[in-house]
This record gives structure tokens, sequence and C-alpha cells, in this order.
């Protein structure tokens, strides 16, 4: 469930009283709704889910556990 | 696509697996808690790489399937109204009811309309001063502040043509239900990563705790998929039964905390009937007094006494809780297809039995 | 969309009052007196302007070159009427031509019915004829009759279309579903699900940074140079028999005029490549397996779908084709295609195995294994 996709913050701005903005879903621009992330700024990573923003993706923790996941003891790799 | 990409990566995958392979020493049974993991894990075909010790069961994390039946007639009724324009979330449309779904009611000229966010649906209300507009405010916690948002809007904005029927409902409840039950083979559990985002894991402790299971908070793609089970056979392997966060770019223990707010601020807890499984106690939301006049149900009371009636032959309940796979029920595939579906699991394109039969996990 | 400059010109005509007093279609219209001859020699007319359609009879007295002659029909009900990268006159036209085309005959001939719904605007349905025309002299065919039926307001989407088409086959050339062999290489002509995303786009109101347009084109040309270059490489017809361990190929061919060398084209419309593959896949019954990676998808498309939970092998495309063809071919067409306006970024995908027969299935991004099952009716977009 939750179809949240990940997609770059590109212009803020209010409308009808809420905080809303410009998204680009890599190469789709959409509206969303900005309202549950105060903090969020122009470039950032947001997941996305029914038009609105719910969380910032956190580039550093991706970067991180990205490096510990490649980690992989490489000789051990076939039982 | 940035985020999406690097997290299907193949040789990240395979080394994965590999670690999966020689961490694992016998046999365990995972549950995936949400559908989109189950859409993923089938159409990557990631099931079949996993080694044979590992048995993954699919759970109710699909809202689409375990809207009550009631719910789905009584949106029904509400679409049928010509007073009414009717609005959800695609998915719902082909969910059969008692006797027809959405989509025959649109089909015989109800006027019901698929909208991306519940937002669009404020903004038919606003375009359309002399229908009400009805939204199917169904979901799990990561819908609720979505939903949340356009009942609020509909207050402040005074939009009195504008009204939710609300089928929400909580994931923390049906895991007690499901680790409850009398059968349940479930060692360890992958939680949802988006109502997660939402919600945070806090409310997970206590669970892990009581029922004494991993329960690793997973994303959605293959590689988060692979990370939330690697972290949930090391603890089974080692013995430990706490929460861990596999999506922890996305996801913090506390969760998203103005999104929290506003649902409790809509929303109340409530007991929900699960479509194929049965009511669970506090394991859903519905909207607070003060927001009565926004409730679809009491601005049209005659939804209230509607009959409902479910195919006999549809098992999506006992596949829902991972006791059935859904090639193990004699009607898929016959009976029961995605063309004429049963049960809201071979319909919803996140059932278990929608993905089974779409990327062919069956003898042909 | 396309250039829509030459607009009719309503003023400089020299029509009776009643045209130039009505712009929008009304019941008089169809109802086969002088409003109608008048919006048949004003608008059609000119438009479509040929020798066999000035013959204004109630039929066109056509003479066909010998050979087997391919026949087809196709409606064209799209709403909306106007989509980035075309309109529905386009559709109506390479749609019927590609039809044709896919059977390896030279398209010749269209006809074209119209069922208009009372209120259309007259401009909008001079810049769909005016589209017509301009697709026909692109395919090079001619609408040589045609037919025109008004309804009441409510009883259609403003416009409908349906056109016939007859083209010839020529010798030599047997195309068909049930050709597919083992062993047979699997291609598509470029990009995949951009008219359906073209469509969807105006219809739950997506903006792109480079905006998605339909591909709809005339495929004729194309599969002229895929067949020439085909031929140009053909060595004995003895090489089917060994590959299909015995099969007898293609019933009265088999004695006669060379094999064809192409074993099936399909133009991959409603349903996608999934239809196709698996129409082909049922009819020849084999198997077909394709790996995702190797479908050319634009990125936009693809970011289109992820956020719709759409399946771009299931969206449509309105001028791209699917081809099997042998293996031995598959270099020399492939090069013929990525020369043609049409297919530059063609690619091979997959083959025909004997495993499996009926069944598609696709190797995944992650290496893994997904059947590519029969599309299920109506895509509605995932949310959740």
């Amino acid at each position: 469930m939750c179809l949240g996709i990940p997609a770059k913050v590109i212009e803020l701005y209010e409308a009808n009283g809420m905080k809303m903005a410009r998204v680009d879903f890599g190469g789709v621009l959409k509206e969303a709704c900005m309202e549950y992330l105060p903090e969020v700024k122009v470039g950032d990573y947001t997941i996305v889910h029914v038009g609105f923003g719910l969380s910032i993706l956190d580039e550093q923790e991706a970067l991180e556990t990205m490096e510990l996941l490649k980690q992989i003891d490489a000789l051990g790799e076939e039982r | 696509m940035k985020y999406i990409d690097e997290y299907r990566d193949a040789d990240l995958t395979r080394k994965l697996l590999a670690d999966i392979k020689r961490t694992i020493t016998r046999n365990w049974t995972l549950m995936e808690v949400c559908g989109g993991q189950t859409h993923s894990i089938i159409k990557s075909g990631l099931d079949q790489m996993l080694p044979p010790e590992i048995e993954l069961v699919h759970g109710p994390g699909c809202p689409v399937c375990v809207t009550p039946l009631e719910q789905v007639d009584k949106a029904i009724a509400l679409a049928s109204r010509p007073d009414v324009i009717f609005t959800s979330y695609g998915d719902m449309l082909r969910v059969p009811g008692s006797t027809r779904d959405l989509f025959a009611v649109k089909a015989a000229g109800g006027d019901v309309r698929i909208v991306y966010s519940p937002l669009d649906a404020l903004k038919i209300a606003r375009d359309n001063p002399g229908k009400t507009v009805v939204f199917f405010a169904i979901g799990f916690e990561t819908t609720a502040p979505a939903n949340a948002m356009a009942v609020l809007q509909a207050k402040a904005r005074g939009l009195t043509n504008f009204a939710v029927l609300v089928s929400h409902v909580t994931v923390p409840a049906a895991i007690s239900a499901l680790m409850d039950s009398p059968d349940v083979r479930v060692d360890g559990f992958l939680a949802a990563g988006h109502v997660c985002t939402v919600m945070g894991f806090w409310e997970y402790e206590p669970l892990a705790e009581k029922y004494k299971i991993p329960i690793v908070v997973t994303g959605f793609e293959p590689v988060d998929l692979l990370h939330g089970i690697l972290k949930c056979i090391k603890q089974l392997e080692a013995g430990t039964h706490t929460v861990e966060n596999a999506y922890e770019r996305s996801v913090s223990r506390e969760g998203n905390k103005p999104a929290q707010a506003v649902i409790r601020q809509v929303f109340e807890m409530t007991d929900r009937a699960w479509r194929g499984i049965g009511i669970i106690p506090l394991s859903g939301y519905r909207l607070r007094p003060e927001f009565a006049p926004f409730d679809a149900e009491l601005r049209f009371p005659e939804v209230q006494t509607i009959e409902t009636k479910e195919s006999p032959l549809c098992i999506s309940g006992l596949v829902l809780q991972g006791r059935k796979k859904p090639s193990e029920c004699p009607a898929f595939g016959r009976e029961c297809s995605p063309q004429t579906p049963l049960g809201a699991t071979m319909v919803s394109s996140e059932g278990a039995c929608a993905a089974y039969y779409r990327y062919g996990r069956y003898d042909r | 969309m396309e250039d829509m400059t030459d607009k009719p010109n309503l003023l400089g005509w020299t029509c009776p009052r009643p045209l130039q007093h009505y712009p929008t279609i009304v019941m008089g219209h169809g109802a086969g007196g002088k409003m109608m001859a008048d919006l048949i020699e004003h608008l059609f007319a000119p438009a479509f302007d040929n020798e066999w359609l000035s013959q204004m009879g109630d039929s066109t007295a056509l003479e066909l070159p010998a050979g087997k002659t391919a026949f087809t029909t196709d409606s064209f009900v799209v709403s909306p009427l106007f989509f980035p990268g075309g309109n529905i006159g386009e559709l109506a036209v390479y749609g019927t031509v590609n039809d044709l085309a896919m059977r390896g005959a030279k398209p010749l001939y269209l006809s074209a019915g119209f069922i208009l719904e009372e209120g259309l605007p007259m401009e909008t349905l001079g810049n769909i004829v005016t589209a017509m025309a301009a697709a026909c002299k692109k395919a090079g065919v001619k609408i040589a009759t045609g037919d025109t039926k008004v309804v009441q307001k409510g009883h259609g989407d403003g416009i409908y279309i349906n056109t016939s088409g007859l083209g010839v086959i020529p010798a030599g050339v047997d195309i068909g579903p049930a050709n597919a062999r083992p062993g047979d290489v699997v291609l598509v002509s470029g990009t995949m699900g951009d008219h359906g995303i073209a469509i969807m786009s105006v219809r739950e109101g997506l903006t792109f940074e480079t905006e998605i347009q339909s591909d709809t084109a005339p495929l004729n040309g194309l599969v002229e140079a895929m067949l020439a270059n085909a031929m140009d490489g053909h060595r004995s017809p003895s090489h089917k028999s060994k590959k299909q361990g015995g099969h007898a190929p293609f019933g009265d061919l088999s004695a006669g005029p060379p094999l064809p060398t192409i074993h099936c084209l399909r133009d991959a419309t409603r349903g996608g490549l999934a239809a196709v593959l698996n129409e082909l896949a049922g009819s020849s019954k084999v198997g077909i397996e394709f790996d995702e990676r190797k479908v050319p998808i634009r990125p936009e498309v693809n970011a289109a779908c992820e956020m719709l939970g759409l399946d771009p092998l299931y969206i449509a495309n309105e001028g791209k084709l699917v081809a099997i063809l042998p293996e031995e071919m598959a270099g020399n067409v492939l090069a013929a295609m990525r020369r043609h306006e049409y297919g530059k970024e063609a690619a091979i995908i997959g083959g025909v195995v004997s495993e499996h027969p009926g069944l598609v299935t696709a190797k995944t991004s992650i290496g893994g294994m997904r059947v590519v099952d029969v599309p299920a009716g109506e895509l509605l977009p995932r949310i959740c």
C-alpha cells in the first residue's frame, strides 16, 4: 500500500492556505501538498503519497546505508 | 530515477542474496505486511531468488483488499445517487460489492470519478456546488494524513457539499490479531515502510516484546526488501526480537509528528471489520464527533442498513492472514481471475491473488 | 500537436449561405440534403481531393493491382480529440495504414466514415480533416470514399471516425501471427508507452519537463525497408525446416515463391507490447522470453508510470511495431530500421522458445523472472 514515489521539490508556494510545492518525479511535474513537511526546502527529495509529501529523504542516511550494503564480503559470495 | 534505480541494482541484489544465503541455517517464515511490498517482490521475481529456507507470506496490508464489504456496498449505494459525485482512488473501482462494483455504477451512468489526491475531490466539490461530493477515504495510516487534511480544509472553507465515507485501518492491531490467531506461522515481520514514515515505529516495540518476534521496517524496492529480509533473518538466527529500521532514509522512530497531529485532530480509534478476517478491536479510524457534518454515513443514513453477501468460494481472508497462498485456492484461475474477481485480493493490483495471477505464480 | 496552419478557409468559400452561417455541426449536416452536400463539397472533398473521391458516386470504382488484397477496418473513439503529438484524425489514418502494413501490404485506399455529434465546432472538424489529409499524403494513401452522419448532442464524444483500408500484399510475402518459430528473434521499432502516456497526461493533468508526445506515425515505409533488407539477406528456404523440426511452414507457399523472412509483424496498440507478445505466443503456440531492460522506454514515460502505478509494457502505442523474424536476418533488418525515420531506436528485446508455449516471460531488472500476462481490461492507475 502506499505508492510513495520519491520526488524532488523544485518550487514552494502557498495555495488555498496550504503550503504547496511543484515536484519533479524523474521528469513528470506535479503539485503536492507540503503541510506535513514544514522544514522542506527547494532541492529536497520527498516521498509523495496521494499528493502529500510525507518525509524528506535523508541523503546522508541513504549514502551511508548504501555503502554498508555494498561492503558485502566478496569472497563469501557463493556458499 | 534517483532513489529508485540504485535500489533495483542487479549486482547489489545478488550480493544481498548471497549474504542471506550465508546467514540462514534453517527454515523461517516472514510476513511482509504491505501490499506494495508484495507487488514489488513478485513483479521483480525476488520471491523466486530467495533461498528455499525462507517462506514469504503475504499480509493484510492492502487497504483495498480489507475494506469491509459493507463499506463497498455503501459506496456503491452513494455513487448510484444522482445528486452525488462519488470520488475514489482508482483501485477501489473494481472491488466487488455484494452484487456489482463501482465501475458498473459508472458504466450505468453514475458520476464516479477517479482522483489521485483527496485535494482533487475538494476541488470537484468547489466546482460543483449543486452536488454533494463524497470521497471514499480508505487506506492505512499512510493515507490518513491526506484524507484528514481534506476534511480539515472542507471545514475551514465551509464546503458544505463535501463528505467522506471513512474506512481507515491501522497496522499494529492487525499484527496483534494475526499473532493471536491459533495457527499463526509467522516468525518475523517486514513492517510497511510508508506507514512507518507517518507513524514511526515505536508502536511496534511492545509487539516485538510481547510476541517475541523481530519486526524490521522495510521499504519497497528490491534492495530495500532484501535489506529488511537480511536484518530479520540475522535476528532470527541470533534469537533476538527487536524492532529495526531498514528504511532509514524515510523512517524515524517518532515518524512525522505534524501528520500524526492532524490524524489525531480529525480521527479517533474505532473497531473495524477487515474483509475476510472479521472485526479487529481498535484497528481503524473514524471521524471525531465535531466532524460529523462531513460523515457521508450520517448525511445519507439510508446506507446504514445495507445487507451484504460474500462469494462462498472466496478465501481471501485466509490469504490475507498468510494462512493460504492464492495458488492454494480452489477457485484461483478458474471462477476467480482479474476479469471475474470473487474477492478484493484478486481485484486490487496489490492484492496477493492479483499479483500471483499476473506474474504467473501457478501452473498453467 | 502537428502543424495546424492550413485550416479550412471558411471566409474564402463562395458557398451558399447554410454552411457559412453554421459555426457548429447541426443535425441538418447529416440529413442527406443541401447542408450535407455543402459540408462534403466545401470541407471534406477539398481536403481529401483525389480522382476517386471526385467520382462522387454512392460507391467508388477502383482497379486494384493483381495479387492478394489486404482489407482492414478500425474505429477511432479517442478522447481527448487533440493531444500532444496529434489528434484523432492522424490516428484514424495511420491506424488503418499500419494494420495493412502489418501484413506486409502496400496500403492504397481508405474509406472514412464520420459520426459527428451535434454541436461539434466546424473549426474542430476542419482541423481534424486537414490533419487526415496531411496524414494520407505522408502515408501515400487516398481516401476514396466516405460517409457522414450526425447524432444528437450527448450521443457521441464530439466525433467518431471509422476507416477501412485496402492494400496489396506483394507476392511471396505471408506475414501472420502464427508464423513465429523457436529460435526467432523479437524486436521492437522504438520507445514503448509514449502514446498512452501522452493521452493520460491530458486526462490526469500531468505536465512534463520534456513533453511526452504521441508517437502516431505511418509504418508502411518502415515495413517496406525491413522486408527489402530481410529479402536481401535471405538464403535457402530449407533452413526453416531445420529449425522447426519438420513442420511444413506456410501451407500453399511452401512449394512456391521464396519464403517470407519476417514471420510476424504487429503494431503495439491497445494493451501495448504485452498484449502483442501474448497474442503472437498464443497464435504461434510458442513461448516468448525477453529482457525488460532491453525494452526502450523514455525516462519521462517510466517516471509517469511509476507515479501512476502503471506498467509501461501495457501502455498503447500508435507508431511502433513488434517484429518476430529468424535470427540470421535480425542484424540486417535492425540496421535498416535504425536508418529509417520511425525506427531509430529499434532494439532486439528477446526471442522465441519452444518452452511454455503461449506464455510470455521477462527477465526483470534485478535478474529475476516474471510472467508478462495478458492485459486485464481497463488500466486503472494505482495509488495505493
